[in-house]
């Protein structure tokens, strides 16, 4: 379904993507690891055309993004960023029925409440909150309301960046078995990001791990955890010592 | 010596070039700006509460502003016009001074300082924060949802803050004038009102229209191209600032210049 041939993608002289080359099919989670800076969040910003690649092809149902309509994209897709990423001047029904109070999905402002509060209750929010501000939220409850936004429009395409990061282990772990749901119950296709191995087991159907620019190995779960790649191997057991250079 | 020589002009041509590149991005952000305000969708919603916020809310700081710069023009002519003996035009340069120039220039340095800083802090902190990758995400074009709301409004707001900003100033005058010069308040209102033209107010509208247009664009653009971190929006909210004020005085010499000299 999202395939990407040879995108190279460069800062200045800064060379992040290196040549990646990568798919995942229609239904199926991926999840890509890789050190901080590597350039796995460049990955999801190249292909949401955020970020322009210097070369290479990104193609959506074998059509290449760039000549698609993005509008049409973004109707069947939503994203889980990083820091939630919630507008502080909306209170959380407006922020999770953001895309249904105006644009080709608007409705009437009913409709959009009552939309937000199921999708609210799918994360495990109470409506009350629907009515507060997302500072008024922890940490925990922005991410699932930015979990609830992301799904609002029930896309068929779903990013999460860094889904478990600023989270304690317990919330970490509600996170993830919402994001397995929602992929699992929806049929969507996912692309999530993140360096905590527990997510990683928890979500993937399939893992990717960039290093120096380039998809270094893929394979699924069961593969990873009895991969000798030297580099993989590193990476998921934490090891400070190995091919992948640290800075001490 | 010649590499000293060298090195200079190399600044100064490195600078020089950095200055225009700056300008041009500027130019084709205000170019952008008009292309996305010609077609929808639009954010009456967003327009309604940036009325708000730049106008209503900018007004006290413009009243305060003009009632006393109003009432230090008076004392000023009156000093300046007793050197030879024409105390009795008080009235009238005060209302010319406040509805042509100190109206215009001081509400819109006013709301430099007040909307521009706000503008870019809000918008950078969006930024830093995903925001606007976000509403990309959202099907919403940050363009037509933050920018054009604001310039619109700023630019519809500005010179109707000014018309206050004009009659609180001619008012600032009138109290002092009365209260302290010992003019007669029939005679004093007389002299505004058969001075006064209706040019010298729509100028200074005018004139409030693209300083509202120059706040919120120099808003938007440090806004949107602010860099991340907390530094990053902090240097944006200050250049917003700095380049909204400079362009008003630059952009008000060129108006005064295109209005009033034949």
């Amino acid at each position: 379904m999202i395939q990407l041939q040879n995108v190279h993608k460069s800062f200045g002289n800064n060379h992040v993507l290196k040549g990646v080359n990568m798919d995942v099919g229609k239904g199926k989670s991926l999840v890509i690891i890789g050190g901080s800076g590597t350039g796995k969040s460049i990955i999801l910003k190249c292909i949401l055309g955020l970020e322009k690649p210097n070369q290479g092809q990104i193609l959506l149902h074998g059509k290449d993004i760039n000549r698609t309509n993005r509008e049409n994209f973004f109707a069947r897709f939503g994203m889980l960023f990083q820091g939630g990423a919630l507008f502080d001047s909306l209170t959380v029904w407006q922020n999770v029925a953001f895309k249904m109070l105006r644009g080709k999905l608007k409705k009437t402002n009913a409709e959009a409440r009552n939309i937000a509060i199921e999708k609210l209750r799918h994360v495990g929010l109470k409506p009350e909150v629907a009515d507060k501000y997302p500072a008024e939220l922890s940490g925990g409850m922005q991410k699932r309301v930015s979990l609830a936004r992301a799904i609002a429009a029930n896309p068929e395409i779903i990013f999460f960046d860094e889904p478990n990061t600023g989270l304690d282990p317990i919330m970490s772990g509600v996170i993830n078995d919402l994001i397995r749901e929602i992929v699992v119950e929806m049929k969507a296709t996912a692309i999530t990001i993140t360096h905590d191995m527990s997510s990683v087991r928890a979500i993937a159907d399939k893992v990717a791990m960039l290093h120096d620019g380039k998809i270094r190995w893929t394979g699924s779960i069961e593969e990873m955890e009895q991969s000798d790649d030297p580099y993989l191997t590193q990476f998921i057991n934490g090891h400070s010592h190995g091919p992948i250079e640290t800075i001490r | 010596m010649r590499m000293s020589i060298n090195s200079a002009l190399g600044n100064i041509g490195r600078s020089t070039i950095s200055f225009l590149a700056a300008l041009g991005r500027v130019v084709l952000f205000a170019f952008e700006t008009f292309r996305e305000m010609i077609s929808g969708p639009f954010y009456v919603r967003e327009l309604f509460v940036c009325l708000v916020q730049i106008g209503w809310l900018s007004l006290p700081v413009i009243g305060l502003t003009a009632l006393f710069t109003g009432g230090a023009l008076a004392l000023q002519i009156y000093a300046g016009g007793a050197r030879f003996n024409a105390e009795a035009v008080v009235p009238s340069i005060v209302a010319i001074g406040m509805t042509r120039e100190l109206g215009p220039v001081l509400g819109g340095l006013m709301v430099a300082a007040r909307v521009a800083s706000s503008i870019a802090a809000e918008i950078g902190t969006m930024k830093v924060t995903e925001q606007i990758d976000a509403l990309v995400t959202l099907s919403t074009k940050p363009m037509k949802y933050l920018t054009i709301p604001r310039v619109v409004a700023a630019t519809v707001a500005v010179p109707l803050l000014v018309a206050v900003g004009d009659a609180i100033g001619i008012m600032g005058g009138y109290m002092v004038g009365i209260s302290r010069l010992g003019f007669n308040e029939a005679a004093y209102i007389k002299n505004t009102v058969d001075f006064l033209h209706t040019w010298d107010i729509l100028s200074g509208m005018i004139k409030g229209a693209a300083f509202g247009f120059i706040v919120a664009l120099m808003g938007c653009y440090y806004g949107m191209n602010s860099s991340q971190g907390a530094q990053g929006v902090g240097k944006a909210t200050k250049s917003a600032v700095v380049a909204a004020s400079v362009l008003i005085l630059i952009s008000n010499y060129i108006l005064t210049e295109a209005f009033f000299t034949k």
